[in-house]
């Protein structure tokens, strides 16, 4: 990896480089009830709107790489028979400006299911091939809890990285486009104070957690505790809506419809993303439902987050965001239902 | 009207269809035939047969009915029990078939007498408590919304027509907010029924910053308790709370009193 640097005000030189491209980065939404700003991932159009110094997102930016829904392809319907036409529905590269390492760590994961298992997806690497990343340092938040899930660092997933050095930003750079890009601005190479300080702020950053989960043995507890009835009451207060799902930087199921036209000369078929949370998330053909109560779905969406993948991939499927937490109307949130199943009194 | 309609070199049945109306304002009957670009197309997968709305003619030689409005007169009680004998499906269209709908406020007071002297003064007519056709008569299918959308009454139709399973999400509304992008309107401090109400809909009133009113019904294994209890939480008033779970009629044997 290279490192350099580059002063605050020469940041709207990179955004002017780059801005050819879209720009998706942290804008802001808004005032919530209580008058704090709320950002979300959006389009940028100029470099002013964009706030890397967010708090959070209220979606990640998984849609830009996953579509909540989309074309996977459209059939061409002639009298007796058809013609398909697949597209993987990226019309232009994409610039994702401002990426905590929580959510470039989702992306790492998605990788190893969608881009590195057996049946690759075309649709999702096509995107995340044509998308240059920048990530940026961040201030741990009371619901954050990554640091626990190892995800409050990112080592690659991105095109360059910056931490706020305050008069300058520290640069990680990762590819050679990046490098390629920043040899046209103003950029130092970092001074030996500048490494000192890069330190600096990485350790006080791990001091500001608030919120944790003990990952101790949590495959092992997760198997003894099937039964537990924490789970139960957790389940009586689930909405079974599927919100965690669609906050969630790297939930991924989905269902695949075919929709005919009206006029029955086009189709298609189409992927909308799903929550094992909802109720026919586990219904079959014939109508039988595999999990019918709400409190065994949202068991299975900690089991596979917590326990399958950590048992296929050696680390959780979690990256310790926790927006599910905060996006929950009934206040269910990873650190309360780990601690419980752990029997641990929060 | 001989022109076989084809699929694949697979003949579609094209049944024949019939539009009703009961105590409603017609909204949903209009929007079948709002939908001016695919009209042709929805007319030639079923043959309409009886429409007041739309048409002239009538016949009452029909397959599916599908029935708009609900029953608040007793002649509409025996009307509906004519056209259950005619039809082989019949459709609730819209929630006031489902529910009772809007109309069903009326039902929330004790003295029908005072309210029809109110809204009729001295002109009385005959009517009663507004309800869902579903107390009077078998009904095969549900479609939700007030108004229905009219996507999905095509959707449904094609898949009729196709002879394929007619699937109404069962989830509810926030899965369809949360994917088009929205911030949760809890957030900003409006009450919302998307929790507990049956998507479908495209959460078109949450995407226009609208909090969502439960026209759709409750969603299955909707947790009506704990939205009652976020409502709490969140200081929202006990007759906020029931203003919009009685609205529409279709959670009245879920809420906890």
């Amino acid at each position: 990896m290279i490192f350099k640097t580059i002063k605050r005000d020469e940041l709207a030189n990179l955004y002017a480089k780059l801005a050819q491209h879209l720009i998706v980065g942290p804008v802001r939404k808004g005032l919530d009830k209580n008058n704090k700003a709320m950002y979300d991932f959006d389009r940028v159009d100029k470099f002013a709107d964009l706030c890397l110094d967010y708090d959070t997102t209220k979606h990640s930016a998984k849609k830009y790489f996953l579509p909540f829904t989309e074309t996977l392809c459209t059939f061409k319907i002639f009298k007796d028979s058809w013609h398909k036409k697949v597209d993987y529905n990226i019309n232009e590269p994409i610039v994702m400006f401002g990426l905590h390492p929580c959510d470039i760590n989702a992306f790492n994961k998605l990788d190893k299911v969608l881009l590195e298992g057996v049946y690759p997806t075309p649709y999702y690497a096509a995107k995340r091939k044509n998308i240059f990343i920048i990530g940026v340092d961040c201030q741990p938040q009371p619901w954050c809890f990554c640091r626990s899930m190892d995800t409050d660092t990112v080592l690659h997933g991105f095109d360059l990285f910056l931490t706020d050095l305050g008069d300058r930003y520290f640069i990680e750079i990762n590819t050679a486009t990046a490098y390629e890009i920043l040899q046209q601005l103003d950029i130092q190479d970092p001074a030996p104070q500048d490494h000192q300080l890069f330190l600096q702020k990485t350790n006080e950053k791990a001091d500001k957690f608030i919120a944790s989960v003990d990952t101790t043995d949590l495959t092992k507890i997760l198997d003894m505790e099937f039964q537990s009835p924490v789970w139960q009451e957790w389940g009586d207060r689930c909405l079974s809506c599927g919100t965690c799902a669609n906050v969630c930087p790297t939930c991924y199921c989905y269902g695949v419809e075919e929709e005919v036209d009206l006029d029955l000369k086009n189709a298609r078929k189409n992927k909308h993303s799903y929550s094992c949370n909802l109720i026919d998330f586990a219904e079959v053909a014939g109508g039988h439902n595999f999990r019918p109560e709400s409190h065994t779905r949202l068991k299975y969406r900690y089991y596979h987050k917590h326990r399958g993948f950590v048992e296929a991939f050696e680390e959780s499927l979690c990256v310790g965001c926790g927006r599910c937490g905060q996006a929950c109307l009934a206040d269910i949130n990873v650190p309360e239902v780990i601690a419980s199943v752990r029997q641990e009194k929060i | 009207m001989a022109v076989t309609t084809t699929y694949l070199g697979v003949p579609l049945y094209r049944p024949k269809v019939a539009f009703f109306d009961f105590t409603s304002c017609e909204g949903c009957q209009l929007q079948v035939v709002n939908n001016e670009a695919n009209l042709l197309d929805f007319l030639s997968l079923v043959e309409v047969v009886n429409f007041r709305e739309a048409m002239t003619e009538k016949s009452n030689d029909y397959e599916i009915a599908f029935v708009e409005g609900s029953v608040t007169r007793e002649d509409e009680v025996r009307r509906l029990q004519e056209i259950r004998k005619n039809a082989k499906i019949l459709v609730a269209f819209g929630s006031c078939a489902c529910f009772g709908g809007v109309n069903q406020l009326k039902n929330r007071f004790n003295d029908l007498d005072w309210v029809k002297k109110e809204v009729y003064g001295d002109c009385p007519v005959d009517t009663k408590e507004a309800m869902p056709l579903e107390k009077y008569v078998k009904v095969d299918l549900h479609i939700y919304g007030c108004p229905v959308k009219k996507e999905e009454v095509e959707k449904i139709v094609l898949n009729v027509a196709l002879g394929k399973a007619v699937n109404l999400p069962k989830y509810p509304v926030c899965m369809e907010c949360k994917a088009n992008g929205n911030i949760c309107l809890f957030d900003i401090g409006e009450p919302c029924l998307g929790p507990i109400t049956r998507a479908g809909c495209n959460s078109w009133c949450t995407n226009n910053r609208f909090g969502c009113w439960g026209c759709r019904g409750p969603a299955e294994d909707a947790n009506v308790a704990q939205w009652q209890k976020i409502m709490r939480q969140h200081n929202f008033s006990r007759e906020r709370m029931l203003d919009r779970l009685e609205c529409f009629g279709g959670f009245d044997h879920l809420i906890e009193r």
